[in-house]
């Protein structure tokens, strides 16, 4: 797929994700559009190996969302890449509906993994990652975290754990946004130095911008060369693609009004005619 | 049900709990390749160091990584495997409940959680060692299996049982030798209670290794021409209810036993179901309302109310309670 088509797929699932939000009244829309070009280059860049017909198939990749309040961007890219229909996604958040809030396996099996509670997923992954060695498996495991999630004790566990055992079939993925419910990632807590603790635990860093997908497919492909477990730092930026979203803590989490909604569509559309 | 010569105490051959689960979980890697060992640094304590020296490319050693522990455990139940993750309940499933609770139970992983600590039967360590909270919070955890053996021989089944049920456990053993006095052919299932003694005027439900304790206070009530049932309670939840229900209509008075807070745990599992079903007059045995402390465990056991004799006071005073009520 060319790099024109993954950005008219990453710009319709920044209006899905708009859409879903507004519908739902709640949600979190700087996160969720923050990471669309990761989850688009991943499920739509070949990256990825799934098959939405056969949502468990034993040789598939796996993905692991571990910022799950993201999890409306997943739901948008799952379902144009064949999961689900398209229609359930205005159903978001709402009584009986599969897509919760945060990930629900149970509810959704087409998800690797339940989430949202943060500082969870990287060593699930390593888990999923461990097994795979042991069973003789050749599937990858890609973990998209946040920055912020950085702070959780867990995360520091798990990047001990990944190196110790010398995973090379597992990514992390940092989608550094660079914002967090009260605040900046650099000045709540450690959020200077995440590069460095990661490469002082003894993982690879990649450093690329998380909205170009030229950086992100150098840098999977880059992965896959390196015999231990690789950080892709994405510097993004937090509610990319709607001007009044972009770089506010405050749309970390919130609906945008019918004004608001439309005006974002329209900045949305307008992009998308430029492509 | 009960081996010959049981009250003989001193005659009785002493193991502990945790020894039943590292036999048991022994013979099951042999069988099942996908079983394997997660391990918080504490190999020899937990009882899976046998499982270590023949499986080494099944023992995951963890660290002291607790809360990557209970994930790691996640990850690999949903790749397929059968995680027994173990450790001091202090710790595990303590100290890294939101794991456990958000990335094993709420993905229902058929991870095992194991506990080769808890109780102040811990004895020495000392109360930050000694789990009494655990049954509380894990039984509150939705769809969670609670299981905890009476002794080495229950262990080894429950263990095995376990592995076979396919979803979240957590295996509550202990630490100290405490007597053998189950027959290795009695069954054991999920969700079933057994009555180890006939009785008419009182039933002592409890679970863990006290059920010994409470044994020998019935045997001693008996002098006093007191007959109290005993009901091994092993499956906390789900809980057997047929069985407590047939036992409270049966006896009318109902005295729980477990080393354990009494706040949350077995007895209000049985309180809970017993006050909505048929209720009776009920006491608790268990810890009230305080931390352990270091100290031989049986020693502990008469400190904090929880052997033989204390068992017998509180079934007299629920017939006094009964007498009162009718």
């Amino acid at each position: 797929m060319d790099r024109i088509q993954l950005k008219k797929i990453a710009n319709q699932i920044r209006q899905d994700i708009i859409e879903m939000i507004a519908e739902a009244g709640s949600g979190h829309p700087g996160g969720s559009l923050s990471i669309v070009e990761i989850l688009v280059s991943l499920y739509f860049g070949g990256i990825l190996k799934y098959d939405p017909q056969n949502p468990h198939w034993e040789e598939r990749d796996r993905f692991i969302l571990s910022k799950a309040h993201g999890a409306p961007a997943l739901y948008a890219v799952l379902s144009r890449a064949g999961f689900f229909d398209k229609s359930e996604l205005l159903t978001l958040r709402k009584i009986n509906s599969r897509l919760q809030g945060h990930t629900d396996r149970i509810k959704l099996p087409c998800l690797e993994t339940s989430g949202g509670a943060l500082g969870q997923g990287l060593s699930i992954g390593i888990g999923i990652a461990l097994a795979a060695l042991y069973q003789k498996k050749d599937w990858q495991v890609f973990v998209l975290m946040s920055d912020a999630e950085q702070e959780e004790g867990s995360t520091m566990e798990g990047m001990l754990c990944a190196v110790q055992y010398k995973l090379n079939n597992l990514v992390g993925i940092i989608d550094a946004n660079r914002f967090q419910i009260d605040g900046r990632v650099d000045e709540i807590m450690g959020g200077k130095t995440i590069k460095e603790r990661y490469l002082a635990f003894g993982w690879e860093v990649i450093e690329v911008d998380g909205h170009s997908f030229s950086e992100l497919f150098d840098a999977f492909e880059k992965s896959k060369t390196i015999k231990k477990p690789v950080c892709i730092f994405a510097n993004t930026i937090k509610g990319k693609g709607v001007s009044f979203m972009e770089n506010k803590a405050k749309w970390h989490s919130g609906a945008p009004n019918k004004e608001e909604e439309k005006f974002a569509l329209m900045e949305l559309k307008k992009e998308a005619e430029g492509l | 049900m009960l081996i010959e010569n049981w009250h003989q105490k001193e005659k009785l051959e002493t193991k502990g709990t945790r020894d039943g689960f590292g036999d048991a979980i022994l013979e099951l890697g042999e069988q099942n390749p996908n079983i394997v060992i997660l391990c918080a640094d504490l190999a020899e304590s937990t009882r899976t160091m046998n499982f270590q020296q023949k499986f080494p490319e099944r023992f995951f050693e963890m660290g002291i990584t607790e809360q990557n522990m209970a994930l790691v455990a996640a990850g690999m139940a949903l790749s397929g495997l059968v995680p027994f993750m173990c450790s001091f309940a202090v710790f595990s499933p303590i100290g890294n409940l939101t794991q456990i609770r958000a990335s094993i139970a709420y993905n229902q992983a058929n991870v095992k959680i194991v506990s080769s600590h808890s109780g102040i039967s811990v004895g020495e360590d000392g109360a930050t060692h000694q789990a009494t909270e655990d049954i509380a919070i894990m039984r509150a955890i939705p769809g969670m299996v609670v299981l905890t053996p009476c002794d080495f021989e229950e262990a080894k089944k429950m263990t095995i049982a376990a592995a076979k049920y396919k979803g979240p456990v957590y295996l509550r053993f202990e630490r100290p030798k405490t007597p053998v006095f189950t027959k290795k052919e009695n069954p054991f299932e999920i969700g079933k209670a057994q009555i180890l003694k006939d009785g008419k005027d009182v039933a002592i439900i409890t679970c863990g290794s006290l059920v010994y304790e409470a044994l020998l206070a019935a045997k001693d009530l008996e002098k006093e021409g007191i007959y109290a049932m005993i009901v091994n309670n092993p499956s906390i939840k789900p809980l057997d209810k047929s069985t407590i229900l047939e036992v409270a209509k049966k006896t009318k008075a109902i005295i729980t036993v477990e080393d354990h807070q009494i706040e949350g745990g077995m007895g209000s599992a049985i309180a809970e179901f017993i006050s909505q079903n048929f209720p009776v007059p009920m006491e608790f045995v268990g810890i009230e309302d305080s931390f352990g402390e270091s100290g031989q465990f049986e020693k502990l056991r008469a400190k904090f109310h929880l052997n033989s004799y204390f068992i017998k006071e509180k079934v007299k005073q629920v017939l006094k309670k009964g007498r009162v009520n009718s």
